[in-house]
Formats: structure tokens, sequence, C-alpha cells
């Protein structure tokens, strides 16, 4: 018991020493080149997060989230440009509104997606998002289609200009990963793992299953829309093949498996080591698409050596080690999300 | 009920005007040419343990299937308690008071023991929804139930490292954790042995004794004879002979399908 208390206390002064490092990051280490890599590892820290809601608890392998990240974009800079709202704080007030829209959207295609399981509903995913960044590109008089939509320029520059971008990345992954923690320790959240692990079986004990499902697909959804928002802003500059873009909903997908689905850290973990060495390989490559090899080779390790991804083998093994060492050899294992 | 009779108007097996717990009028259902279910009409009384017997492809699991939602009938009426529930979803009809296990025991096997048993606990509000799933008094309710059963030295065990004859205690013991009024088993003795066989039949009856009705299919037949005390015997899709076990058994039309024809 004792131990038991002092493991969490060291996951809670750890939760409290890592996000502290977050929060400092900029006045750490303010050149633009290291926060740049920082918003981005933030970005993808949120939407694996996200992603995790859907596709870690239920099972789900939605490979369109990307759809829903471009969505959040394209709202957010449309409403910019038809409220004549200027560059600095306030465009990031509107970050929700981004992702109200992103969840109404998020409703409609669950409600048809999620009559669908299994490989049929990973095509249905791809094959919607892929109708959306045609939308993007064909709907010019409200998209600009090829020609892209601009975000307003941001009148901060030098060393600050990553910054606001930076805690805005922060706060939404923050919340993604409270959501995350929330629902996974609830009976809801037990619900969506139930699903995962036998869908009919879930419904023949009264889960409604249905219900479920939308719901973390929306919520998903929605974190994913907003973070696009923030994207779009950052970026300043979006056309529909950029943030539609198939490559960011795979990431997100690999993120998670990597660092294990369903976990809560996990999808954290995946973006810290997968973000930055994307970026280092970018930076020391040029802009080549090398870093598309090594997701190749990434994936293929995780599915070959890590079939659960880092987390679970982790806590595996530590938990063998523990049976074998400790006092309570007798212990039973229990799977726990840490 | 007296001896047994064949039993194809609605109201065949219901003897002495009592109440049924779980009526089933005309109900069919066919798969492309084959017809699984053919015109079946059978109730099951309040209290009563009532076994649910015929051949292999006699339809008695897509009875099960049809009564508790998960597909949907062609013809005929379900209800529950004197109200319809035709049209509802399995997750809306647990929810009324119907449970069933599966064939070949179903749980979650990456959740534990316990959070099995937790999962078809039934909360109302989303605020409950939303808050921890591991409330004490559920726990508690639950850790009571596996002790019951014999397993709560399992409790924090993942499903899928628990022995065949866990998992069929522990499914049966998580359908029971939302007090359901009627549990449909599909065939709780199969492929388990003599002694865990012997436990499930003596929790079945105690749980019986504490009120809940009973409605299982099995091809264990002095499994059936010991348990049940009322028996219909299916085939083609349809009741041939209900009635107690002693008096079924002798019936010359279900030896004639079992044996030959």
């Amino acid at each position: 018991m004792r131990l038991l208390r002092q493991a969490n206390n060291l996951k809670v002064s750890g939760i409290v020493v890592l996000f502290a490092i977050a929060l400092a990051l900029p006045a750490i280490s303010p050149d633009p080149a290291t926060t740049n890599i920082a918003v981005f590892t933030m970005m993808y820290i949120g939407l694996a997060t996200a992603w995790n809601i859907m596709g870690g608890y239920t099972g789900y392998i939605s490979l369109g989230h990307a759809g829903f990240f471009g969505f959040g974009s394209y709202t957010l800079g449309l409403l910019l440009a038809h409220l004549g709202i200027k560059a600095g704080y306030t465009p990031f007030l509107f970050v929700p509104l981004a992702g109200l829209a992103t969840a109404v959207l998020a409703l409609a295609i669950g409600w048809f997606a999620l009559r669908t399981r299994a490989a049929t509903f990973v095509i249905v995913t791809i094959a919607f998002m892929f109708m959306l960044q045609l939308l993007a590109e064909n709907l010019v008089g409200l998209t600009g289609g090829g020609g892209g939509l601009s975000f307003p320029v941001p009148p901060w520059g030098g060393d600050y200009f990553n910054t606001p971008y930076y805690y805005a990345m922060l706060a939404l992954a923050t919340l993604g990963l409270a959501i995350s923690w929330r629902i996974r320790r609830s009976k809801f959240g037990l619900g969506l793992l139930a699903i995962r692990d036998d869908e009919d079986k879930a419904l023949a004990v009264g889960v409604p299953t249905r219900a479920f499902k939308l719901t973390a697909f929306v919520v998903s959804a929605t974190l994913v829309g907003m973070i696009g928002g923030v994207y779009g802003y950052y970026v300043t500059y979006i056309y529909p093949q950029f943030v539609v873009d198939p490559l960011i909903g795979i990431s997100m997908v690999l993120m998670v498996f990597l660092g294990g689905l369903g976990t809560i850290s996990g999808p954290v973990l995946g973006a810290l080591i997968l973000e930055p060495a994307q970026l280092w390989l970018a930076y020391n490559f040029g802009a080549s698409r090398l870093y598309l090899v090594m997701y190749a080779a990434v994936f293929l390790g995780v599915i070959l050596l890590l079939p659960r991804g880092i987390v679970p083998s982790l806590v595996e093994l530590v938990e063998r080690w523990r049976a074998r060492t400790g006092p309570s050899a007798s212990a039973p294992s229990k799977a726990v999300a840490p | 009920m007296e001896g047994s009779h064949r039993a194809f108007g609605v109201r065949a097996i219901q003897g002495g005007g009592a109440v049924s717990l779980l009526q089933i009028d005309n109900l069919s259902k066919r798969f492309g040419g084959v017809v699984a279910v053919d015109d079946c009409s059978l109730a099951v009384a309040p209290g009563s343990i009532t076994g649910l017997i015929g051949p292999n492809g006699s339809g008695k699991t897509t009875v099960f299937n049809l009564v508790t939602g998960f597909i949907r009938k062609d013809t005929g009426s379900v209800s529950f308690n004197s109200k319809s529930i035709d049209g509802l979803g399995p997750d809306r009809i647990y929810g009324l008071g119907i449970g069933r296990t599966f064939q070949l025991a179903r749980i979650f096997p990456r959740l534990t023991a316990v959070e099995n048993m937790l999962v078809p606990v039934r909360r109302k509000g989303l605020r409950a929804l939303f808050s921890r799933a591991d409330w004490g008094h559920e726990k508690a309710r639950a850790m009571e139930m596996l002790e019951f059963l014999e397993i709560s030295h399992v409790a924090n065990s993942l499903g899928g490292a628990l022995s065949y004859g866990q998992r069929k205690l522990l499914e049966l013991g998580a359908v029971m954790m939302a007090e359901p009024q009627l549990v449909l088993l599909d065939e709780p003795a199969g492929g388990v042995n003599p002694a865990l066989l012997e436990r499930i039949g003596d929790r079945i009856r105690r749980l019986n004794d504490r009120g809940i009705t009973f409605l299982l299919v099995e091809h264990n037949m002095s499994f059936v004879m010991n348990l049940c005390s009322e028996v219909v015997v299916l085939y083609r899709g349809r009741p041939i002979a209900t009635g107690a076990p002693e008096a079924v058994r002798k019936d010359p039309t279900v030896l004639d399908a079992y044996l030959g024809a």
C-alpha cells in the first residue's frame, strides 16, 4: 500500500515537473529554431492525445482525422476573414468556435461512418477526408480553392514570434490530456474500452454503444479541429492539400501506436519521439521526404517488435520484474494506464 | 402444466392463466432460404428455470438473438412484463431487465474481472457517467458477486488470462450486475468440467431462489433435467413439446425429432 502511494506521488511529481518544464520552455530556450520544434511537438501531443480518445479507447481507427484538422483550420481562417478580425491575440479567442463547427461536422460524419466497423470504418474515414479536401479545393467562392487562404499576420516578431502559438498549443494539449484522463477513468471510458474489446457483448450488457462511440468521435474531432485552427494561424497561409494532409492524419496515428494505444501517456511519448525526429531529419537532410522512410521503418518496428506500444510493454516489463523480486510474488498483474 | 402437448397455438404454453414474464408470439425469421425460426410461440413463467432444447440448428440461439434485439424478426412479437419490446436495441432490452450470456463465454479480455463486472452496472445521468468507474458501493457489489461465484481471487486479473470455466462464471456474474429479472443463458454447461458444471448449476439455482427467472439453451440433458422446472423443445424453428422435464423426455415427438425423421 505504501509502495503504491509512493509510486503515485512519484507520478504526480513527475507530471508537475514535466508541466513546469513545458511552461518554462520558451524562457529556457527562446531561439525560434527550438520554439518552432516545440510548437509542432506540442501540436502533435495534442493531436495524438485527441485521436487516442477515439482510436485508442474504442479501437475505431480513423485515418481521416486530418479532415477535421483542415476543417478547423479553414473555419478559423474564414471566421477571421469574414468578421474582419485583426491579427493579435483576438484570433485565439475564436479557436473554440472552430472547435464547435468541427464538432457539428464530426457529429454528421460520425452518424454515418459509425454504422460501419473495423476495416470499413477506416476506409470510410479516409473517404470523408478526401471529400473534404475536394470540397475545399472546389468551393472556390467560399475557401479560395487551390489559391489558398491567408490568415492575418501577427504583429509580433523576433524571438517572441512562436511563443503565443506555443502556449496555445500547450493549452489545447493540456485540455486534451485532462479530458483523456477524465474519460479513461470514468464509467463512460470503461464503456469505450468494453466496445474496443467486444462491441456486441458491450451492447448485450447495456452499453449504448452508438451514443458512446459518437461522443468519443465528436470529442476527439473537436480537439483536433481546434488544434487545426491554431496551426492555420501559426503558418498564416493554408491550402487544401496542406491542411487536409493525409500525412498529418497518419502521423498522429503512428505516434499513438508507438507510445501505446489506449494509454494516457503513450500518445505524449509517441509525439515527443517522432515529431522532433521528423523535424531533425527535415532540417539535416533538407526538405526531402526522407522522414517518410523513417515513418515506415518506425511503423514496421512497432508492429513487429512492440505491437502494443512502448508504455504497455514497459508496464508489463516492470510488473514481471516486480512479480519476480517483490514480496507479493503471487499478486495478480493488472494492466493500468499510466 | 400436465404432460406435454403440441404447442403451435399462441397460448399453448400459458398454463393456469398465469401471466408470463416473457411472451413470444408467432415469431419468424428466415436467413435467405433457411427458415431459422418458424411461427414460434412460447412463454416463460416468472420465477421459473425454463429449458429451451432441441437438435442442432433448431433455432434456439436465433430465438435468443431475436428476443434480445440482436437481429430483427420478420414477423411476430415479443413482450416482457406484458409490454412489447419489439424494435428495441440490445442495450435498451438489457436496461429493461433481460440479460443474456453467449454460447462461448464472451467477456472483455483486456479489462480486469472487476472491470468486467462494472461495465453492466447502470448509472443515471451524465454526471454519474463521467465520474469514476469504480465507485465504492458498485465495486463492493461486484466483489460480493465474484465471491458468490468463487472467483474473487482473480478479481484483478485480465479477463483474457482467465480459464474458460472462470470466464463462464464471470460472464454469468457480470450479467447479474444490473439486476435483471430474466436471464437467457446460451449453453451455460458447454465445455465445462463436471465439478464446475455442478457449481454453475448450483449458482443458477440460488440466483433463481432470489427471484431471477432463467431461460436456458443447453445440450447437456442431465443438466437440463436437474435444473429446469419447465422444458420447451424446439424443432425446425418451432416448439413441438413443452412441459415438465420428465414428461418431455418421454414424448414420442421429441424422440422422433432427436433421433429420426
